[in-house]
C-alpha cells in the first residue's frame, strides 16, 4: 500500500485551544496538514474540522483512534476521495482592462464555471469553485494577463454514506450507552469506515 | 461565548441546581470555589509552591489549613513527582498549585512522566490577569499552550463563575477512563472574583469524553477460545491491572487457566512477586526466560499494557509467531505498536471475569517448566552472583536482598532512574499491590526523592524506601528541605556508584568505553542530610549493610542511607537496543 490522499473528518466541541491540540497530533508525527478547515456542523454547538493529508491508511487509522481520544473530540472519520463529495473555493484578482481588452470575458467565465465577484476600474476578481484541477485549471487560463492575486480555500468535504451528527450525539449524551452505540467501528469495518 | 458553551458540557447532563428548595447561595471568592472543590473531591494533602499569580488561591488557603494539609515542597518539579507518588500509593487524584510563568514551566516534566505513567493528577496554576494575557506581562506564560501534549485535558478559567464545573470536570477527568494529568489555568482576577456560590457538583459525564469502551461480547469469546485451545499461552500485565483495581479478578484469571505472567515495570507488585505464576519482569533489564520465551508462546495475552519499545525490543521480530489477545481500556493502544488478533476493549476490571467465566481450568506445567529451566540458566549467570557477590565492594543486588528481608517485601519501594532503578525493579519483593512506584515512560531521574515523599503521604502507614543513584539524587536533592519542615518519614537509599552509571554502561557496552562525562561527583550526603536535621548514614563495607539497613529502618522519622557499591557493575541481563527479545544478553 502506498501514501494517498485522506480526508479526515473531526466532530468536536467548540472550544479555544482545540485547533491546537489537534494541530499538533499531525506535527509530532512529522505529517504535513495539506488543508485544514474549521466550520459549524449539521448540529448546533457542534464543531467540524476537515483536514487532508497524504499518508498511509495504517497511520490514518491509528492518528483517528489518537484524535478521537482527545477529550473534547467526539468522533474521527477518515475517507478516501471517492467516499466524498467534496470543494475547495479559490479567488482570483486581475487587472480589467488587461482581461477586458483580450479575452471575451463571459466565454471565460462560462468555461471554467467561475463568476465575478468584483468588478472594478482597476482590477476584477473572479472566483470558482471545485476540485483541484479545476481551480488550478483557471490559474493558467489567467496568468497570461497579469494574475495580481490568488488564493484558495481549505477543503470542505461531505461524506457521501453519512447520515450527519444528530444521531450519534445522541448517543454521546446518554451518560450510559445503549447496546446500539457501535464504537471501535474501524475494527470490523476497515473498508467500510463510516458506520453511523 | 466559549465559556458559557463549556459550562454547559462541563457537569454533564445535569444542572447544578437542586430540584427542590432553591439552593442556599452565598457569595465566595473564586479561590475559596477552588479550594472547596478540593474539599468536595476527598482531597485531603497538596503539593505547591506559591507565587505573585497564585496569592489569592494562597490567601483562602490560610483559612483552610485544618481541612487541607499544604506540603510546602522545594520547586515545583518536587511538588509535582509528589503529586505522582501520592497518586501511585493512594489510588487517588493527586493535586499541585503553582504559580504562573516559571511555576508553571516547572511543572512541566512532571505532567509530561504523569502522561505516559498515565498518573490522574490535577494541577493548578495561576495566571496574570485576563485583562493582560498576551501583553508578555509580568510572568506570562501560555502554559496551555506550552502543557497541550502533556496533558489529558487542560483549560484556562478567567470567570470565576466557570470554577466549580471546571474543576468537576477536571478531577472526573483525571481519574476515568484511562488516568492522566489535568491543568487548570486559573487568571489572577477569577481567583479574586465573588461570585453566588451554588455548592459543588461533581461531574459524572462528558458527552465528547467516553472513559471506557463498550465491552464486545464476541471477542471474550474469541480470547476464550484461543486461550483454551493454546499449548504456550503467555500474559503480560501492566500498569492497568492497578489502575482498574483489577488486581483479585487478574489473579483468578491466570490461576484458573493456569497462565505463566510477566510484569512490566510499572504492572510489578500488582501480583505477589512469589505467586508460582509470576515469571519476572519484563524488558530490556527484565528477566530471561519472560523475554526469550515471548517469541516462544503461541497466544501472547497483553493486560493493561502498551508494548513499550523498551519491552518490545525489536517490534519486526517480537512475538511474531504468536496470536495477540490485548485487554486495554484505552482503544488507541489496540494495534498501536504490536497488531491484535483479537482486541479486547474495555476496563480490565469489567473484561477479566467475563473472560475468566469461559476460560477452562487448566495447568500448563510443561510449558511453565520452561520459564523455571531458563530462570534456572539466568539464577546461575546472573543472579546468584549479583547477590552473593565474591567482589570486595558492595552490589546493588545484595543491598536489595538485605532489603528485602528486612522488610519482608511489605515497604513501597521508590525509585529514581538507573542502574539502581533496574536493580530495584529486578530483585525487590513485592507483597502488596501499589508498591513499586517509578517514572516508567518518561524515565525522568530527578523523580524519586519527592515521589518518595508523596508516597508517604499516599501511604502514611507504610515504610516508604526510596531508592536513588548518586546523580538523580543531585537532581532534586533539594526536597530533603520540605522533609525537614513537614517530616515525611522516607528511607532514602542512595547507591553511589560514583558514576552515572546506566549511562556509563552504555559507554562501556556500546561505545569502546570511552567515558564521556559520566564521572559525578558527590556532596558528602551525610553532611548534607544532618544539615537538613535529618539522621545519615554512610557505608561501604559489607558487614555493615544489613545493621545499617536495619536502623534506617527502624528508625522513627526521615533517614538517608548512602551505600557505596561497586563503581562499574552492570545490569544484566540486557536486550541490547535494536535487538529482539530472543537475544537478551546474559553478560
Ligand atoms: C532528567 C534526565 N536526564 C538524563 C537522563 C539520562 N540518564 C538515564 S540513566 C542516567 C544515569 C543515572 O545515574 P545515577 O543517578 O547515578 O544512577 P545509576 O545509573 O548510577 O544507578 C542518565 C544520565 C534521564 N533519564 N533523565
Amino acid at each position: 500500500m502506498s501514501k494517498q490522499e485522506f480526508t479526515i473528518t473531526v466532530y468536536t466541541e467548540n472550544q479555544i485551544g482545540l485547533l491546537n491540540r489537534i494541530a499538533i497530533m499531525f506535527s509530532r508525527r512529522k505529517i504535513n496538514i495539506e488543508s485544514l478547515n474549521t466550520s459549524p456542523s449539521e448540529v448546533e454547538g457542534i464543531h467540524r474540522f476537515t483536514i487532508v493529508i497524504n499518508e498511509f491508511e495504517d497511520v490514518v487509522r491509528k492518528l483517528c483512534r489518537q484524535i478521537e481520544k482527545q477529550v473534547e473530540v467526539l468522533k474521527a472519520y477518515f475517507n478516501t476521495n471517492d467516499e466524498l463529495i467534496w470543494q475547495e473555493m479559490a479567488l482570483y484578482k486581475v487587472p480589467t482592462d488587461e482581461i477586458a481588452e483580450k479575452v471575451k470575458v463571459e466565454r471565460l467565465l462560462r468555461e471554467y464555471g467561475a463568476r465575478a465577484v468584483v468588478i472594478r476600474k482597476d482590477y476584477t476578481v473572479f472566483e470558482t469553485t471545485g476540485h483541484r484541477e479545476e481551480t488550478d485549471r483557471l490559474i493558467k487560463a489567467l496568468e497570461p494577463f497579469g494574475l495580481i492575486e490568488f488564493v484558495r480555500s481549505a477543503r470542505v468535504a461531505i461524506i457521501k454514506d453519512s447520515n450527519g451528527f444528530h444521531e450519534k450525539l445522541k448517543e454521546f449524551e446518554a451518560s450510559e450507552p445503549g447496546e446500539e452505540l457501535i464504537e471501535n467501528e474501524y475494527l470490523d469495518k476497515a473498508s467500510e469506515v463510516f458506520t453511523m | 461565548m466559549e465559556t458559557l458553551d463549556i459550562k454547559k458540557s462541563a457537569s454533564g447532563a445535569k444542572p447544578a441546581t437542586p430540584a427542590a428548595k432553591p439552593a442556599e447561595t452565598k457569595s465566595i471568592s473564586g479561590s475559596e470555589a477552588v479550594l472547596e472543590a478540593l474539599l468536595a473531591e476527598g482531597v485531603d494533602v497538596l503539593f505547591g509552591y506559591p507565587g505573585g499569580a497564585i496569592m489569592p488561591i494562597y490567601d483562602a488557603l490560610y483559612d483552610y489549613q485544618d481541612k487541607l494539609q499544604h506540603i510546602l515542597v522545594r520547586h515545583e518539579q518536587g511538588g509535582i513527582h509528589a503529586a505522582q507518588g501520592y497518586a501511585r500509593t493512594s489510588g487517588k487524584v493527586g493535586v499541585v498549585f503553582a504559580t504562573s510563568g516559571p511555576g508553571a514551566t516547572n511543572l512541566v516534566t512532571g505532567l509530561a512522566d504523569a502522561m505516559i505513567d498515565s498518573t490522574p493528577l490535577v494541577a493548578v496554576t495561576g495566571q496574570v490577569f485576563a485583562s493582560l494575557l498576551g501583553t508578555d506581562a509580568f510572568q506570562e506564560t501560555d502554559v496551555i499552550n506550552i502543557t497541550t501534549p502533556v496533558t489529558k485535558w487542560n483549560y484556562q478559567v478567567t470567570d470565576a463563575t466557570e470554577i466549580p464545573a471546571i474543576l468537576a470536570k477536571a478531577f472526573y477527568i483525571a481519574r476515568t477512563g484511562r488516568p492522566g494529568p489535568v491543568l487548570i489555568d486559573i487568571t489572577k482576577n477569577a481567583q479574586i472574583q465573588k461570585f453566588d456560590y451554588q455548592g459543588y457538583t461533581p461531574c459524572h459525564h462528558v458527552r465528547s469524553y467516553r472513559p471506557k469502551p463498550i465491552i464486545r461480547k464476541e471477542y471474550i469469546e474469541q480470547a476464550a477460545k484461543l486461550i483454551n485451545a493454546a499449548a504456550k499461552p503467555f500474559v503480560l500485565f501492566g500498569q492497568g491491572i492497578i489502575l482498574g483495581s483489577a488486581e483479585k479478578e487478574f489473579k483468578a484469571f491466570i490461576e484458573k487457566a493456569g497462565l505463566p505472567a510477566a510484569a512490566t515495570i510499572l504492572g510489578l507488585s500488582s501480583l505477589p512477586t512469589t505467586h508460582p505464576l509470576h515469571v519476572g519482569m519484563l524488558g530490556m533489564h527484565g528477566n530471561y526466560a519472560p523475554n526469550v520465551l515471548t517469541n516462544e508462546c503461541d497466544v501472547l495475552i497483553a493486560i493493561g499494557m502498551r508494548f513499550d519499545d523498551r519491552v518490545t525490543g525489536r517490534l519486526d521480530k517480537y512475538a511474531k509467531q504468536a496470536k495477540v489477545i490485548h485487554l486495554d481500556i484505552d482503544p488507541a493502544e489496540i494495534d498501536k505498536n504490536v497488531k491484535a488478533e483479537v482486541p479486547v476493549w474495555g476496563d480490565c476490571k469489567e473484561t477479566l471475569p467475563l473472560l475468566t467465566a469461559l476460560v477452562e481450568k487448566k495447568s500448563h506445567d510443561e510449558w511453565l517448566g520452561k520459564f523455571r529451566e531458563l530462570e534456572k540458566k539466568e539464577v546461575e549467570q546472573v543472579i546468584y552472583p549479583e547477590l552473593n557477590p565474591t567482589s570486595e565492594q558492595l552490589t546493588m543486588g545484595e543491598v536489595l536482598k538485605s532489603l528485602n528481608e528486612l522488610t519482608g517485601g511489605k515497604a513501597v519501594i521508590v525509585t529514581d532512574v538507573g542502574q539502581h532503578q533496574m536493580v530495584a525493579c529486578r530483585y525487590a519483593t513485592f507483597t502488596d499491590t501499589k508498591s513499586n512506584v517509578t517514572s516508567g515512560g518518561l524515565g525522568t531521574m530527578g523523580f524519586g526523592l519527592p515521589a518518595a515523599i508523596g508516597a508517604k503521604y499516599g501511604a502514611p502507614d507504610r515504610t516508604v524506601v526510596a531508592i536513588i543513584g548518586d546523580g538523580g539524587i543531585q537532581m532534586t536533592i533539594q526536597e530533603l528541605g520540605t522533609i525537614m519542615q513537614f517530616g515525611a518519614a522516607v528511607k532514602i537509599l542512595i547507591l553511589n556508584n560514583q558514576f552515572l552509571g546506566m549511562v556509563r554502561q552504555w559507554q562501556q557496552l556500546f561505545n569502546d568505553k570511552r567515558y564521556s562525562f559520566v564521572n559525578i561527583t558527590s556532596p558528602d550526603y551525610v553532611a548534607v542530610a544532618k544539615g537538613y536535621h535529618i539522621e545519615a548514614a554512610r557505608i561501604d563495607a559489607r558487614a555493615d549493610l544489613k545493621t545499617a539497613l536495619k536502623t534506617m529502618l527502624d528508625h522513627p522519622g526521615a533517614y538517608l542511607l548512602e551505600v557505596m557499591v561497586g563503581k562499574e557493575n552492570n545490569v544484566f541481563p540486557m536486550v541490547p537496543q535494536g535487538c529482539s527479545v530472543s537475544e537478551i544478553r546474559l553478560s
